[in-house]
């Protein structure tokens, strides 16, 4: 009576979660051109702003380092283009390279930061929604459907606003970051919530669910260690798509003027900032950051995409 | 089977349970359709007690009530009315239950190793300390229901369904308890497969004195396991008895139903129930006796009047206007 002799066919992965698991994910990378060719493009990108101090040949915030007779240079391979200037300068002399490394690497963390904030606010609304139910649920999901009501980016506008108005001026420059995270969070935080609460609830109602309570563990450790770690799947692909969201959001607010300064400029202060010598002839001082923030999203999008496929056999 | 073992004070005593679902549609739409309330009562007065070290088998088609008892019994769901009375273990506390439950598949959490999944128990309830200590008993448990101790590196999902099941009965060892509640724990098995752990189930309860309050639909797997039965009907008993009793002088006409459908050498592919119609849903049980739309008997006391449960000379209790003494 050691073993069944029932049907092997039962052993077989079946579930989302275990389709996730093993090498199934890293076999459709493998097989998917795009994914790699977006994985090697992001590396890069994350690479190079990571590195930014070491690689790029000037310190953009340093104003000793700015030169102003190098002002408005083009690009190296134009009329008047100068080493080690590649992509142009700006009117104050800043490398546009090196002004684009360091704004990509603000945009990565204002984007990573307001992605983990939101999982962390969504999350934690989605589990308590869904497990405990009742009125607590309906106050939670009824402010997620009023959030949900009102376009993303205005959420955000209003939040920062209302944050930077409340902060005093001296503190404005340097919470900028932090006012834009919590601005993009508040704004994206509804999906993880129902995502959560949706997988919550199926989870809750599983028999192994119901032998931990049989066993009297207490709802905190059954939240963290049965039903959370079941609900990560789809959030992850919520959170890959959402991450190209927030760089588009801080790059939308920053543009409008109201989220990084230009002593600090993100990809989408850059943008702003280069869009006012746009008919003067001096295109690269907007082109070359734009290119760069489409290059980020688009990247990430199809890394998204590849993963909500591979990890959702219901779409295929 | 454990006839000699079963002694006369019952590990549970039920009493007059009752147990509603609120079934209401959303309140927006209660009030745009005028509708009311909508209550469904899966449980409907139902008395019963498990003899200390036996096994009482609730059986019943789906949807008769047999789940909702077994999650009332262990505490998963609280009762409307009535009591429950455990007896009171070596420790002077009652007796607490564990459960076994239907669906392999959903019993065991895909993500956890084997071992961990025994080890809750253990950890929870704090049963043994270090991780050495853990370790061994666990392995012990493993082998106590026929596995192998590498089996605790594996995941769910690499398991059959058969093995799963013992894999949910080892967690539910790990805690030690007196009672086991066990919610048709084969019906989601080959028949092969079934009879290994119905055998299993009877060697433990041997081994670790066990009660068990268990539940099936299938008349053939109660007779093997049962020392008395209680048959349901839309949430109630209807006929409760020893087990030899009742495959011998059926009483209910709805467990003579039942035993006649069971499939045998005679009939080896008929379905388990076929005669008489459809179960009438319990949202709008019929009056009277419950079973009236499909007994053959029925006479027209039975439409106006619910029969009430008697205890015949025998000891068994049968609810039918029409079974004399
Ligand atoms: N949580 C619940 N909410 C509403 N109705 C339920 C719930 N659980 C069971 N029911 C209903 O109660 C009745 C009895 O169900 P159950 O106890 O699962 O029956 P069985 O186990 O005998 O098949 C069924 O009609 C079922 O639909
Ligand atoms: S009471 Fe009447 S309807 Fe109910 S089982 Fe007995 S004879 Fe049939
Ligand atoms: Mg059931």
């Amino acid at each position: 009576m050691t073993s069944d002799t029932s049907k092997p066919g039962a052993a077989q992965p079946t579930t989302m979660l275990q389709r996730a698991r093993g090498s199934d994910v890293w076999w459709s990378f493998t097989h998917s051109k795009s994914a790699m060719i977006a994985a090697t493009v992001l590396a890069v990108l994350i690479l190079t702003a990571v590195f930014a101090p070491l690689i790029a040949p000037q310190n953009p915030y340093d104003a000793a380092q700015l030169d102003m007779w190098k002002a408005e240079l083009p690009p190296v391979w134009q009329e008047g283009g100068e080493w080690p200037y590649l992509l142009g300068t700006d009117t104050q002399g800043r490398d546009m390279l090196s002004a684009i490394l360091y704004g990509t690497r603000i945009s990565i963390v204002i984007g990573l930061a307001s992605v983990a904030l939101s999982l962390l606010i969504g999350m934690t609304a989605g589990l308590v929604a869904g497990f405990f139910g009742g009125m607590i649920e309906n106050v939670l999901m009824r402010i997620g459907d009023i959030t949900l009501s009102m376009p993303t980016i205005l959420i955000a506008i209003l939040v920062s606003t209302v944050v930077r108005q409340l902060l005093p001026s001296e503190l404005r420059e340097i919470g900028a970051s932090a006012v834009l995270i919590l601005a993009i969070s508040l704004s994206a935080w509804v999906q993880y919530a129902r995502t959560v609460r949706a997988q919550t609830i199926v989870e809750r109602n599983k028999e192994y669910v119901q032998a931990a309570r049989l066993l009297k563990v207490p709802a905190r450790r059954i939240l963290a260690y049965h039903i959370l770690p079941n609900t990560l799947t789809p959030v992850l692909v919520a959170a890959t798509l959402n991450f190209g969201m927030a760089i588009l959001t801080e790059a939308t607010l920053s543009f409008l003027g109201i989220g990084m300064p230009p002593g600090q400029p993100s990809l989408g202060t850059l943008i702003r900032i280069g869009n006012q010598f746009l008919f003067s002839g001096s295109w690269w001082i907007v082109l070359f950051p734009v290119i760069q923030l489409c290059l980020l999203v688009v990247v990430v999008n199809i890394l998204g995409d590849w993963l909500r496929d591979v990890l959702n056999p219901k779409l295929r | 089977m454990t006839a000699m073992t079963v002694q006369k004070t019952p590990a549970l005593s039920v009493d007059r349970l009752v147990k509603s679902f609120d079934v209401s549609a959303p309140w927006l739409n209660r009030v745009v359709e005028r509708k009311p309330r909508q209550y469904l009562q899966a449980v409907s007065d139902i008395s019963f007690e498990v003899p200390l070290g036996g096994c009482l088998s609730l059986v019943g088609e789906s949807g008769c009530g047999k789940s909702t008892v077994a999650r009332l019994v262990t505490g998963l769901y609280r009762a409307n009315s009535g009591e429950m009375r455990f007896a009171l273990g070596a420790d002077g506390k009652p007796l607490s239950a564990q459960m076994i439950f239907q669906d392999p598949y959903a019993s065991l959490n895909p993500r956890w190793r084997v071992k961990n999944i025994i080890a809750e128990p253990l950890r929870e309830l704090k049963l043994r300390n270090s991780a050495a200590e853990i370790n061994e008993r666990v392995v012990e448990l493993l082998k106590t229901v026929g596995l192998s101790a590498s089996d605790g590196d594996k995941f769910p999902h690499e398991f059959s369904g058969g093995q799963r099941q013992r894999i949910s009965i080892a967690r539910a060892l790990a805690s030690e308890p007196r009672f086991l509640v066990c919610d048709e724990p084969t019906s989601a098995l080959d028949v092969s497969v079934q009879a290994q752990v119905l055998n299993l189930m009877r060697r433990l309860q041997d081994e670790f004195g066990l009660t068990y309050l268990f539940i099936s639909h299938d008349m053939s797997v109660v007779r093997h396991m049962s020392d008395r039965i209680a048959v349901m009907y839309l949430g109630r008993i209807v006929e409760e008895g020893d087990t030899e009793d009742l495959f011998a002088k059926p009483r209910h006409p709805y467990t003579q139903l039942l035993l006649e459908t069971i499939p045998n050498v005679k009939h080896p592919h008929r379905d388990r129930i076929v005669a008489g119609g459809e179960v009438p849903s319990p949202l709008k049980p019929p009056s009277g006796c419950p079973f009236h739309p499909r007994c053959p008997i029925a006479t027209a006391r039975c439409s106006a009047e619910l029969p009430p449960i008697r205890t015949l000379a025998g000891g068994t209790r049968v609810a039918c206007h029409l079974v004399a003494e």
